[in-house]
């Protein structure tokens, strides 16, 4: 069991990746399953920065709406082929968390929050009121992904399952270079900026510029999950410049296990799947949500994979 | 620009201030609970809606707005209390993020516990008796509503000021903000004094609800925008400094109703554009003191 559990820990890439591949057959509908994917991906981009430095984002739904709105206005306003506008939303979005970052840096703990909460505002107003380039309220419609040919073998982006996969090989190029990140030296400092700020400093690390570079990876890897959501839902919802979207990939996160590779896709899957059971109850899903959460908050800090790992660990310390 | 005129602006800056009352009442009751407890309390826009909610309810049902005045921050008053006790309590020293976390999973709850009880529509706001049309103040007619805000304001500033400057309380809570420990061992039950401070800071955000609801529309979400707002000004304050938070609450609120009489585009932009060049230069606020962002 345990050197099942570490070839898997050791394989944490190719593990996610079957596990992902046969995730749609035991979801009820592909949808859902597409929106946990693309969801998991936004909590594993901000778990990056909270989980693994530390800092406390608020603001990250801006750049899941850069991501979605720059591939929307690419295809529906410039007609650009689906994939370069999956890049414009990328690259879009990794410059917005350059400048988010920049000014966010600038300050420390729960003012880190608050900053990064009102600057995420400013980018809601503004494509708010772009209302010629991003529909406004009412949201961009019509971003589509025409029929195409991979190989002389057509490929319809519309059938279901077609699409979970992908969007699926977007996902696993992601989520291969978050676990490249979290092993280079990188991730050490990472880790070190987490655990003591100060002490990381005096040991000659630059942590200002680790900070604001792991600011823009996260704030790209969040863009491509915004960019999927978009030609997922061939329309781009203003709600997904709103800082309860932030707050949803701060929700999953600690659901899942902040600071645990898998741990975000694990909160996001069963926080989406929470939601999808509990309206079919209520409509006032949020508050089952909100205490859920609360729940874990107070009693499971470390979520439940970081919980289950936790478990595990104890079991090989004791056998060792 | 047509009929601009030194009394539209004069008009505009007491507007902007009647705004920023409200601002600078979130701010101050988000700075007490943050100076005292270390905790920024993320449901405090969920509070500022439920203060409005039970305002316009009691209203309502009573039809006398003084007494709405009084048991709404004392119902959100006591609803505090229940969240430091119960929730907050138990995170002390797990570090800062976790009340945070936690007052957010609970602004989520609050907010459908109102669309549960109200509906999603929400109330219609009412302007108490007498307060309604306006006044002329010299320069022109103002709503009589915002001069009775800005005054009243004034007056719960005025007197937590008093309260915390002035009273053997405020004595306890300083010091209990500069050094629990050495006021724990003076035999001062700080727990309890933490207690009664979120409870205060709750009452503050319940009142300004109240206060603020016959210049809004009442309805569950009208927290969310707010609690944005609120973070401005205490970035742009400085954290912890109620001077701070005063001031830039009505620091903020003229910035807003001026860029909306000159680009009504861009005046719920402009306050974060404030904030931005407030960090650039000072990162740690107007009146925050440097290394105190910890």
């Amino acid at each position: 069991m345990n050197s099942l559990f570490q070839l898997i820990a050791r394989h944490r890439v190719l593990a996610s990746t079957i596990f992902l591949a046969i995730f749609p057959f035991i979801m009820p509908y592909e949808a859902l399953a597409i929106n946990i994917l693309i969801f998991g991906l936004f909590a594993m981009g901000f778990n990056l920065l909270f989980g693994y430095m530390g800092l406390l984002s608020f603001g990250h739904a801006a750049f899941l709406g850069i991501g979605s709105y720059l591939t929307g206005i690419g295809i529906v306003h410039y007609g650009l082929p689906w994939g370069v506008a999956i890049l414009a939303g990328v690259i879009g979005a990794a410059i917005g968390g350059l400048i988010m970052g920049f000014l966010a840096i600038r300050t420390r703990g729960i003012y880190f929050s608050m900053v990064t909460l009102a600057l995420g505002q400013i980018v809601y107003y503004i494509f708010y009121k772009a209302e010629s380039l991003t529909g406004g309220e009412n949201g961009l419609r019509g971003v589509r992904v025409d029929p195409f040919n991979v190989l002389g073998v057509p490929v319809d982006f519309l059938n279901p399952m077609v699409k979970y996969y992908i969007i699926l090989f977007f996902v696993v190029i992601a989520i291969w270079l978050i676990s490249r990140i979290l092993n280079s030296p990188l991730g050490a400092v990472m880790e070190a900026i987490r655990e003591n700020e100060k002490r990381a400093a005096a040991c000659g690390f630059d942590v200002a510029k680790t900070k604001l570079l792991v600011f823009v990876l996260s704030a790209g890897i969040c863009g491509l999950a915004g960019s999927l959501r978009g030609l997922h839902l061939s329309i781009v919802p203003i709600d997904s410049l709103h800082y309860l979207q932030s707050g949803q990939a701060v929700m999953m996160s600690i659901l899942g296990g902040m600071g645990t590779f898998f741990g975000p896709f694990v909160g996001a899957a069963v926080m989406l799947y929470l939601e999808d059971v509990v309206t079919t109850f209520t409509k006032h899903w949020m508050a089952v949500v909100g205490l859920v959460f609360m729940f874990f908050v107070l009693f499971f800090p470390k979520g439940i994979w970081g919980t289950i790992l936790s478990k595990l660990q104890i079991n090989q310390d004791s056998k060792s | 620009m047509t009929g601009l005129t030194f009394e539209l602006l004069c008009m505009q800056l007491l507007t902007g201030i009647a705004l920023g009352s409200i601002y600078a009442l979130l701010a101050l009751g988000l700075c007490l609970i943050f100076g005292m407890l270390n905790v920024v309390n993320f449901a405090h826009g969920a509070f500022f809606m439920v203060g409005a909610f039970l305002g316009v309810y009691f209203l309502g049902v009573t039809g006398n707005f003084w007494f709405s005045l009084v048991l709404t921050p004392l119902l959100t008053g006591c609803l505090g209390l229940l969240t430091e006790r119960f929730l907050v309590r138990p995170l002390y020293g797990r570090g800062l993020d976790y009340p945070l976390l936690l007052t957010f999973g609970l602004s989520y709850v609050l907010i459908e516990v109102m669309r549960v009880t109200f509906g999603i529509e929400g109330l219609p706001s009412i302007t108490p008796d007498g307060l309604g049309g306006s006044i002329n103040v010299g320069i022109g007619y103002f709503p009589k509503y915002r001069l009775f805000l800005i005054g009243a304001t004034a007056l719960i500033i005025l007197g937590v000021w008093f309260l915390i400057q002035k009273t053997r309380y405020g004595l306890i809570i300083k010091a209990g903000a500069a050094d629990q420990e050495i006021v724990k061992v003076l035999g001062v039950d700080i727990a309890k004094v933490w207690l009664l401070v979120f409870g205060l800071g709750c009452a503050i955000a319940g009142l300004s609800g109240i206060l603020a609801s016959p210049t809004r529309s009442v309805n569950p979400e009208m927290g969310v925008p707010i609690l944005a707002e609120s973070f401005v000004v205490t970035v742009v304050g400085g954290m912890g400094s109620p001077v701070g938070a005063v001031v830039a609450g009505l620091l903020v609120g003229v910035v807003y109703s001026m860029t909306s009489l000159f680009f009504p585009d861009l005046a719920e932009l402009s306050i974060f554009v404030l904030m931005a060049v407030v960090l650039l230069i000072r990162p740690q606020g107007l009146f925050g003191k440097a290394g105190a962002m910890g």
